[in-house]
């Protein structure tokens, strides 16, 4: 539930990029988000449809990317999207180490009328 | 039109953690933002401190929860320095509220500033505090599986507390899987068992404290 003041900060960021630039709406935002971000992309959606509500922002469409987290083996050095249970690596067995893909967490674009 | 940003989400929040732990660095307060599920013994791990350096360094704390100063309460009448967050129903603290807190604490120049965090072991791992070590603890009870579970936690760790190992015998509690989870996403965090209400390994989490506190005190 802290998606809340992530939220809140997401769409700050948003409306004072749309303010500078002196646009009328926003229609779309990208957002990158690794999985081992904490982060769940339906109640993002859930708090930005309330908070937008009056703004520059209200009804633009939220794009998720979602970003795999890659492991690296330490047995063999195999690189690998982390499995749904577990660290090992498919390849060996071997125990991985997170390679720091899969904790992006910020807005790419937006698109702007 | 497209705008690029490639902006990063937790800026605002980065960016005031950042100056809190400058504001740290300079009045030479290490800070320790302890972490862990409800129940866990983040309370009992500050209080054993509180009773073992006390006397021997200045010690602080902010104690964040959901609602009540029980916890604020109890280290209050020990007379330590502490300030009460209620996060009304917010599940983590952040760096601002530290900002506020850190206002309403008089706190020594050189001192130890425990941050107690909200008892939670997913919100808490995606805000920066300022703090100067994160401290995870993991109870016996939770079970063997939580690095593996709640992965963002434990890879934030820099120090990971194993509580309650007097009830390893009573438990189905597999040492080995639990160490296997942690080191698969933390290779550097020292893993320190003990038992908050035996106090056995408690000595050794105290050795740690003293040599991460900062070198100037």
């Amino acid at each position: 539930m802290h998606e809340y003041a992530i939220t809140q900060g997401m769409l700050d960021l948003v409306l004072n990029e749309a303010k500078k630039a002196s646009v009328s709406k926003v229609t779309e935002i990208r957002l990158v988000i690794g999985d081992l971000s904490t982060i769940l992309d339906e109640s993002v959606q859930m708090y930005f449809d309330i908070m937008s509500e009056g703004t520059l922002a209200q009804g633009a469409k939220l794009v998720f990317k979602r970003v795999p987290s890659r492991f690296r083996c330490k047995v063999c050095g195999n690189e690998y999207d982390k499995p749904r249970k577990g660290f090992e690596c498919p390849q060996c067995g071997g125990l991985g180490l997170p390679t720091g893909v899969g904790r992006e967490f910020y807005i790419e674009s937006i698109d702007v009328e | 039109m497209e705008i690029k940003m490639m902006k990063n989400i937790m800026e605002a929040n980065d960016r005031l953690a950042g100056e809190n732990r400058a504001l740290f660095r300079d009045r030479g307060i290490t800070v320790i933002n302890v972490m862990a599920s409800p129940g866990s013994g983040k309370t009992s791990l500050i209080l054993h401190v509180i009773k073992s350096l006390g006397s021997e360094l200045g010690i602080g704390v902010i104690e964040g929860d959901i609602a009540s100063s029980i916890d604020a309460e109890t280290i209050d009448r020990l007379g330590i320095p502490v300030y009460q967050i209620n996060t009304g129903g917010g599940c983590h603290l952040d760096a601002k509220m530290i900002r506020t807190a850190l206002q309403g604490l008089t706190l020594r120049k050189k001192s130890l500033l425990f941050i107690e965090n909200v008892g939670n072991l997913v919100c808490p791992s995606t805000f920066d505090l300022g703090e100067t070590f994160k401290l995870v603890i993991a109870s016996v009870p939770e079970g063997h599986d939580k690095p593996f579970k709640y992965t963002s936690m434990f890879m934030a760790a820099d120090v990971i507390i194993l509580n309650k190992k007097d009830l390893l015998p009573y438990t189905d509690f597999e040492r080995e899987s639990f160490y296997k989870g942690v080191r698969a996403i933390n290779s550097k965090a020292p893993v320190l068992e003990l038992s908050c209400r035996t106090g056995e390994g408690m000595q050794t989490f105290i050795s740690w404290l003293r040599e991460h506190v900062r070198e100037e005190l």
